[in-house]
């Protein structure tokens, strides 16, 4: 049981690294088309998903941990975090004119679209940190 | 397993972040130019060509020579010491992967160069998909730790 947690909550992050790889080739100016961000979108929303309620099992489901360890809480912020930012950049680039995903054409982006994203991709990283140094656990 | 992972030694925790780290990068490279190959535009074919060059393989290296920063932290590249099968399963993957991956590459920069994918372009997508399924296993693989 812990295994197949522990794997699937690992495959979310990577899903996570999906959206965090393709929208930073997109920030960097690589031209990528709306079903390449539409690919990126649906990996981070079950990633996101994946990595959050799997996390929170595996947190209930392991003797050494309890939720409202600081790591873990930690955890929870930076996921909300990165979550809001997320959001922030799929409408911003649903909203960047022209060539909207949308319309199959390809993406733009604006420059604080980008900071977002490189924050978002940041908070991934700190998320990272906190499940490999776990501090306080 | 799950004892084993908590008492993990701290000085090994930069190693595997770097290892974690250098993974996660290639994988999402790897994903994102299948996704832009098996697309009909000629720019998603540069993405993708792109994707594997700057992208997957120095992500690939970083986690190849993570992974044997970590082996050798762990005392696993000592003589005579009984290797568990989950580290050679990651090494035969990794290894191997790294074949198909300059395959992928080769294919996906003529066929970006020609302006055309045809058939060049279904063979990048049938072999960073091969890598992304020996990914996907090599997770498995590092979270249960078969024996």
């Amino acid at each position: 049981m812990y295994d197949w947690l522990l794997f699937f909550h690992l495959l979310a992050a990577f899903l996570l690294s999906v959206t965090a790889v393709t929208y930073s080739a997109v920030a960097l100016g690589a031209p990528a088309g709306g079903r390449t961000l539409f690919v990126a979108d649906r990996c981070w929303d079950v990633g996101g998903l994946g990595t959050l309620i799997l996390g929170v099992w595996l947190a209930l489901y392991l003797d050494q941990y309890e939720i409202w360890d600081g790591w873990i809480i930690g955890a929870i912020v930076l996921w909300l975090v990165a979550t809001g930012l997320g959001d922030g950049v799929r409408r911003g680039f649903a909203d960047a004119e022209p060539g909207t995903p949308a319309a199959g054409g390809v993406a733009t982006v604006e420059s604080r679209v980008a900071l977002m994203h490189w924050l978002r991709t940041l908070a991934v990283v700190g998320l990272l940190v906190l499940m490999i140094w776990k501090p306080g656990a | 397993m799950t004892v084993l992972g908590a008492i993990r030694p701290d000085d090994w925790n930069f190693a595997l972040f770097v290892h974690v780290l250098s993974a996660m990068v290639l994988f999402g490279a790897v994903v994102l130019a299948a996704v832009s190959v098996a697309g009909s535009q000629q720019a998603g074919l540069r993405l993708g060509f792109r994707s594997l060059l700057i992208g997957a393989i120095p992500a690939w290296i970083a986690t190849r020579l993570s992974a044997q920063w970590i082996a050798s932290k762990e005392n696993l590249l000592d003589e005579g010491v009984d290797v568990p099968a989950w580290v050679d399963i990651g090494f035969i993957i990794s290894e191997g992967s790294f074949l198909v991956l300059i395959a992928a590459t080769v294919c996906s920069g003529i066929a970006a160069r020609r302006g055309h994918g045809g058939g060049l372009r279904a063979a990048t997508v049938v072999l960073v998909g091969i890598t992304i399924v020996a990914y996907v296993v090599a997770i498995w693989v590092m979270s249960a730790k078969p024996t």
